[in-house]
């Protein structure tokens, strides 16, 4: 079983839902990094998506878009990234998922990328452009190696959610609106019958997790309440870090990581 | 490859979208085949063609150039003469006619030298829809012209200050504006790059360039030895190549080298990339040894992009096509050559595809002719070429 699935195993008779914790490596160092993971293990967050910087993030808003650009300016290569997984790998086994581009992983090679970030700690793995139609290689790479996490969007046919949930481990990755990351247009009516909706089409089999302008516990509190089986906050994180300095940057991610946690207890 | 089976051409191109669009890309793929063969669908894109835009543009036989350089005959297709100025219009026409059958209310796009944006602006405004563009910030300096000519058809252009702040960029936003507004939004993709099946699409409604060359030089008892056309993305120099395809011409795409091939401030990717994923599509790209998009140079906006259509990429590895590139300063050569012997003031864009000619024309035997699609015209680059010479003194 993949330390994703053992999470919501153990969440679940726990009765509890998950948090989904997301950080770009490298923003604005690398030592705010191992900081802010700190503080997320602290505050109790589930699992930590770490995202990893590509030149052109078309499915992110301004916040990751412009935290993307400061990693790969400060140098952010994936050795070093490969290097801040090995070292957040001795503090916690809290199970890691890389966000970054298909490109990242096309260019080093499916296989060789994902054995090379396996070994160095990572769990699952979110493409955002990366769609099920072109995802052969990719999946070949990673069978039974890591767990590929599709996104599914309020617009996404029935038919089409029965085929990612089948190529989906670890969870499904439900994108709240139509829209970005990081940008905030208010709790949809449309977002809460998709997350019936999907929980419904998949059976419950695949943990449904729901990401996008998720910033505050009361956000948490109404997706957990639709049923939500997790949800990811990315870009609240990002601006905190980016405006707290760095002798108080751990304590503050566990403060808002325990005020977002709290929500997911049942 | 008349329809490329499941978006690929060989290995190149598919899609790989956000989730949010794959309805929106699978509606218009389902639309385009509704359309593209319809007779009333056709019949009306004709219509425009020929009374709004102008077509079909003349093949002009290039005498003074050619006798000036002493060899093959050159040839210029002059889409410079179509309304707006280039190419560009052939496929907003065709995508704008597309999204009113599909009942879009609202079009963007994007667009590097402004002509794509121009010509959306114009075949919204003919069609009656608005239009909303996206273009990089360093674009709309360098080609603030068409940045006055949108607004005043009444159509708004965002500037993008992310990334390089160049066509790359200008895509990236747009998409992102797609994805937000996806139930609403049609995007009129300006060449022939990014998810299947807009690379496909944009090819055939440029495919007119090449289908008149045809029947053009049929007309005058010749056949094209050479097509000469610049690629940036590419769409001009797919529809010029793939309705001739077939035949035995040589076909040549010409990219931009900037100021060298060596220097790493150029567009060629064809010439010079790797392999990758961007936009949507598998394709050549210029890009650094972790997989992240490199910046592009070129004195040209429109080739200023380090992305290719996919096609293109096909053709290069099956060798059908050969890529070469020129630089800014053997363009800026090319374009007072042709405006001095000819009165023609070519696009800094096509003055890519002149500056070849200028060279298979010297190599070549005065039977032999040369086809060259001169893609736009350049009165929104005078300013541009007079800084260049400024800079660097030239006779």
């Amino acid at each position: 079983m993949s330390k994703i699935k053992e999470k919501f195993a153990e969440l679940e008779a726990k009765n509890q839902k998950a948090l989904i914790s997301y950080i770009m490596v490298g923003f604005p160092n690398e030592k705010a990094t191992i900081t802010a993971v700190r503080g997320l293990v602290k505050g109790g967050a589930d699992i930590i998506e770490l995202g990893f910087p590509f030149s052109d993030p078309i499915a992110d808003g301004p916040v990751i878009q412009n935290a993307s650009t400061i990693s790969l300016k400060k140098g952010t290569k994936i050795s070093k990234f490969f290097s801040i997984v090995k070292k957040i790998r001795k503090e916690t086994d809290i199970p890691l998922v890389l966000m970054t581009y298909t490109n990242i992983l096309y260019h080093k090679g499916y296989s060789k990328f994902i054995s090379e970030a396996k070994k160095a700690g990572i769990d699952g793995f979110i493409l955002p452009d990366m769609s099920i139609e072109e995802s052969k290689e990719y999946l070949k790479a990673a069978k039974s190696n890591a767990d590929t996490i599709f996104l599914i969007s309020p617009n996404t046919s029935n038919t089409r959610i029965q085929k990612i949930a089948k190529v989906s481990t670890g969870f499904l990755y439900l994108v709240a609106v139509y829209g970005t990351t990081g940008v905030k247009t208010g709790i949809k009516n449309y977002t809460l019958k998709a997350i019936k909706n999907v929980k419904k089409q998949t059976k419950g089999k695949t943990p449904v997790c729901i990401g996008f302008g998720i910033s505050t516990p009361k956000d948490v509190k109404k997706y957990i309440k639709a049923g939500a089986d997790a949800v990811i906050v990315g870009s609240a994180y990002l601006k905190l870090i980016e405006k707290t300095p760095q002798n108080k940057l751990e304590s503050k991610i566990t403060t808002f990581t325990k005020s977002l946690k709290k929500q997911t207890l049942l | 490859m008349k329809y490329p089976k499941n978006g690929r051409f060989g290995e190149f191109g598919g899609k790989y979208i956000p989730e949010t669009l794959v309805p929106a890309i699978e509606e218009l793929e389902e639309n385009y085949l509704k359309f593209k063969d319809d007779k009333t669908f056709k019949k009306e894109l004709d219509y425009y063609l020929k009374v709004y835009a102008g077509r079909p543009t003349p093949l002009y036989y290039a005498k003074n150039l050619s006798e000036k350089l002493g060899g093959a005959k050159i040839y210029l297709k002059r889409e410079d003469l179509l309304h707006g100025g280039a190419h560009k219009i052939n496929n907003t026409l065709g995508q704008a006619l597309l999204a009113k059958k599909m009942k879009k209310k609202r079009i963007i796009a994007e667009t590097g030298a402004g002509q794509h944006g121009v010509a959306t602006a114009m075949a919204c405004a003919a069609l009656g829809m608005k239009a909303e563009v996206y273009m990089g910030y360093k674009d709309t300096i360098r080609q603030k012209l068409n940045v006055f000519r949108m607004d005043m058809l009444g159509c708004k252009v965002y500037p993008v200050y992310s990334g390089s702040k160049t066509l790359k960029d200008a895509i990236n936003e747009a998409i992102r504006d797609w994805i937000t507004n996806v139930e609403t939004t049609y995007y009129l993709l300006g060449s022939a790059v990014g998810p299947h099946p807009y690379p496909v699409m944009v090819r055939d409604f440029q495919s007119v360039i090449g289908n008149e060359i045809k029947s053009q030089m049929k007309k005058i008892n010749r056949t094209p030895d050479s097509l000469i056309a610049c690629v940036g993305g590419g769409s001009n120099a797919i529809g010029t190549f793939y309705p001739l395809i077939d035949s035995n011409a040589e076909m040549i795409g010409v990219e931009a080298a900037g100021k060298g091939l060596k220097t790493k401030l150029h567009s060629a990717t064809l010439s010079a990339g790797s392999k990758g994923v961007l936009h949507g599509m598998m394709t050549y790209l210029l890009q650094d040894k972790e997989g992240q998009i490199t910046e592009t140079h070129s004195i040209s906006a429109g080739l200023d992009y380090p992305g290719v259509g996919p096609e293109h990429s096909y053709y290069k590895d099956t060798k059908r096509i050969k890529y070469h590139s020129a630089t800014d300063s053997e363009v800026i050569d090319a374009f007072l050559m042709l405006t001095r012997t000819e009165g023609i003031i070519p696009a800094l864009e096509s003055a890519h595809a002149i500056a070849e000619a200028i060279k298979v024309a010297r190599k070549g035997k005065k039977s032999e002719s040369i086809v060259v699609t001169l893609s736009g015209r350049g009165d929104k680059d005078v300013e541009e070429v007079q800084n260049y010479l400024k800079r660097n003194v030239k006779d």
